[in-house]
């Protein structure tokens, strides 16, 4: 029997990690919308780990069943699902207003470009 | 085997992280991380997490991949390639991840049923929502009852959310009306 002890923790930081990697170094706006995807989806699995009890099952009431899963996280992160979907609409009507505008959505582009304009 | 399959998925998610962030092409990135939220989707469903799951599948996988796809149209799908070194971005995430990690190395094992997370107020959910609320599913009883204000400001981010997209995408489609 192997077991999983903190590799689930462990997995869902080193996700956080490529998420925040890919929102801070990539200076394409969709990649940083990308990356804070990915960065939200690894926030949403600790969460969930959390609320795993061994040998339970999913939070649906049923005879014979005595052991389940802590349903609060699961309500906690079904709302932040969509709240997330939400934000990620608005960053990419900010970004196709932007590359409206500017022509580009390469950070680096842009800054020089409000510099030529300034 | 369920312990297996968590430990394999996981790492696949990560290298799938790991290749959407190399990714010079856009589109194909959109397209990855579809598989990536269908990975995550049947993590949540390893974890018990069946309304997340599913959620997850249809709002995470469908609709961020439609809307990810759609943004690449109106712009571009191809990611300049980036010549500078990122070394100081590399060692901010290198050090936050570590002090992370560090982090979890008291945390209580995976599973461990008298965690911290489960003495609050999971169990009164789980024995009193049946006589509370009579509805089966405890995570629809928590979502629309116990915990409806939470639901209530959620739909006031969406609300404000879609006030905000159509402020900013309003007069692209004036434009595209008039033509």
């Amino acid at each position: 029997m192997i077991s999983v002890g903190l590799f689930n923790y462990w997995a869902c930081m080193i996700l956080m990690m490529i998420g925040l990697y890919t929102a801070i170094a990539r200076p394409n706006l969709v990649k940083k919308l990308i990356g804070l995807s990915i960065f939200q989806v690894s926030v949403f699995l600790l969460y969930i780990s959390m609320g795993k009890v061994s040998g339970g099952t999913a939070p649906i009431l049923g005879e014979g069943i005595d052991t389940y899963s802590n349903p609060l996280p699961h309500v906690l992160i079904l709302t932040a699902i969509v709240v997330g979907i939400a934000t990620l609409s608005l960053g990419l009507a900010l970004v196709v207003r932007i590359g409206e505008a500017y022509d580009t959505i390469e950070e680096d582009e842009i800054i020089e470009r409000d510099v030529v304009n300034d | 085997m369920t312990e297996i399959l968590d430990i394999v998925l996981l790492s696949f998610m990560i290298v799938l992280a790991v290749a959407v962030s190399r990714m010079q092409n856009l589109f194909m990135a959109a397209m990855m991380m579809g598989i990536f939220s269908f990975l995550s989707a049947i993590m949540f469903t390893l974890l018990d997490a069946v309304d997340v799951a599913f959620t997850e599948a249809a709002v995470g996988a469908g609709v961020s991949t439609v809307l990810l796809l759609g943004t690449l149209s109106l712009t571009t799908h191809e990611e300049k390639v980036v010549k500078k070194n990122n070394a100081l971005a590399l060692l901010v995430v290198l050090i936050t991840g570590s002090a992370l990690i560090y982090g979890t190395l008291d945390m209580p094992q995976f599973g461990d049923p008298n965690a911290p997370v489960h003495q609050h107020v999971a169990d009164r959910y789980i024995e009193k929502s049946e006589k509370e609320i009579d509805i089966p599913n405890i995570v629809t009883s928590v979502l629309a009852s116990y915990r409806g204000y939470d639901t209530l400001g959620e739909v006031t981010v969406i609300f404000t959310a879609g006030i905000g997209v159509i402020l900013l995408m309003g007069h692209i489609w004036r434009k595209e009306d008039e033509q």
